[in-house]
């Protein structure tokens, strides 16, 4: 689990043109540059974002993310209710407070 | 001159890239207080608008996350987001790094903050400056207070920094006008989106409006998250608006919930001309 370093690699592929580039054109490259476990990597590689969710990516790069891979709004916070579904509750970061509100 | 202007208002990603998805009386009248808010800065005729923002990872991350950081370049940049998706085109805006350094030297008399000569906008300063410098002719400078990732300044903080930035605003002999912008209760960007607690956002925007400082400061993060949200962080962004305008009453333009554009939307104007802030503290001391 490195939530942070899946953070990263969003936060720079949203705000830089070169990351941008080398996400559309050598992939795996980028990825192999993050301390990345096979399921983060597998997240990133499908552009999962109900499980990146799940693994507690912040909802401002996710949300920025999702834009960049062309989701409409309503399929970006059904890929989270979904992801929740499917995954079980928010396991890192922030939105476990929310869990924890929830119960 | 001085600060002639103080004001807060929303940036939702949503007020500019889902505006076809909202009612359209209630967008419209939203953007017409947007409007009012404009021709009351142009009023003002400021040399220079500071934005107080509350960004979301566009340029801080958490391997080096500043609590308070102005910008202090010749121009910026921005939307990061896709233009489509926002529906704001990519521009440069111009800076005044003269400026800035002269109020950054100043409020660090006070408040310790960072300053970045590069810095690309996302939404939380494009969705402002879409409807209050739509020509982009305006000089403006970016500050930040993180409110996404904890640990964040605290409240009390926040209201200095904004003391700190009037006395420096105050020093200079251009005339600035000083925003701030973000959320009242929402929950941005989760399966919540479009959540927005009413009732917390009036008894929040009485206290902003009166400048009750010890209710604006009385809120702990805990209560915040719980009842706001972790989009209610972004009160910081009002408080140190308050804190720059101390003693002033102000005037809410508008305030209406429009879950499409997932919060409670603002857009507020302190009326800092209306008397010397020095006489209005004067009466409550």
């Amino acid at each position: 689990m490195s939530l942070y370093y899946v953070q990263k690699l969003l936060y720079q592929l949203n705000r830089d043109s070169h990351t941008q580039q080398r996400y559309r054109e050598d992939f795996e490259g980028l990825l192999a540059e993050y301390e990345l476990d096979d399921e983060e990597r597998d997240a990133l590689r499908d552009g999962d974002i109900g499980l990146l969710y799940v693994m507690g990516v912040n909802g401002q790069i996710l949300m920025h993310y999702s834009a960049l891979i062309g989701q409409e709004w309503h399929e970006y916070i059904e890929a989270m209710k979904d992801g929740v579904k499917q995954h079980g509750p928010v396991r890192g970061g922030l939105y476990t407070l929310l869990e924890e509100r929830d119960q | 001159m001085s600060l002639v202007f103080a004001g807060v208002c929303s940036h939702a990603p949503g007020i500019t890239g889902r505006a076809k998805l909202a009612d359209p009386k209630l967008r419209d009248d939203l953007y017409a207080s947007y409007d009012r808010m404009r021709e009351r800065i142009e009023a003002t005729k400021p040399d220079a608008l500071i934005v107080v923002a509350a960004e979301h990872f566009a340029n801080f991350f958490m391997n080096n996350m500043p609590a308070y950081c102005m910008g202090m370049a010749e121009q910026y940049e921005g939307p990061i987001e896709d233009e489509d998706w926002l529906a704001i085109k990519r521009r440069t805006v111009p800076g005044n790094p003269g400026l800035s350094q002269r109020l950054i030297r100043s409020v660090m008399e006070d408040t310790d903050l960072a300053y970045a000569e590069e810095w690309k906008f996302d939404h939380g300063i494009m969705v402002p400056l879409n409807f209050l410098t739509p020509r982009y002719d305006l000089p403006v400078i970016p500050v930040n207070i993180n409110c996404q990732g904890p640990p964040l300044t605290p409240l009390h903080r926040a209201w200095r920094f904004g003391r700190a930035l009037r006395r420096a605003c105050d020093e200079q002999p251009e005339r600035i006008a000083l925003i701030g912008t973000g959320g009242v209760s929402h929950w941005p960007a989760t399966p919540d989106s479009g959540v927005i607690n009413e009732a917390w956002d009036h008894e929040f925007l009485d206290r902003f409006i009166n400048n009750r400082k010890d209710a604006l400061l009385s809120y702990t993060d805990e209560e915040t998250f719980r009842d706001a949200g972790q989009g209610g962080f972004e009160i910081r962004t009002f408080i140190t608006v308050a804190g720059a305008t101390e003693g002033s009453i102000g005037e809410l333009l508008i305030y209406a919930p429009i879950p499409i554009f997932a919060v409670g939307c603002t857009v507020a104007i302190m009326n800092i001309g209306e008397r010397p802030a020095t006489e209005a503290l004067l009466e409550t001391a």
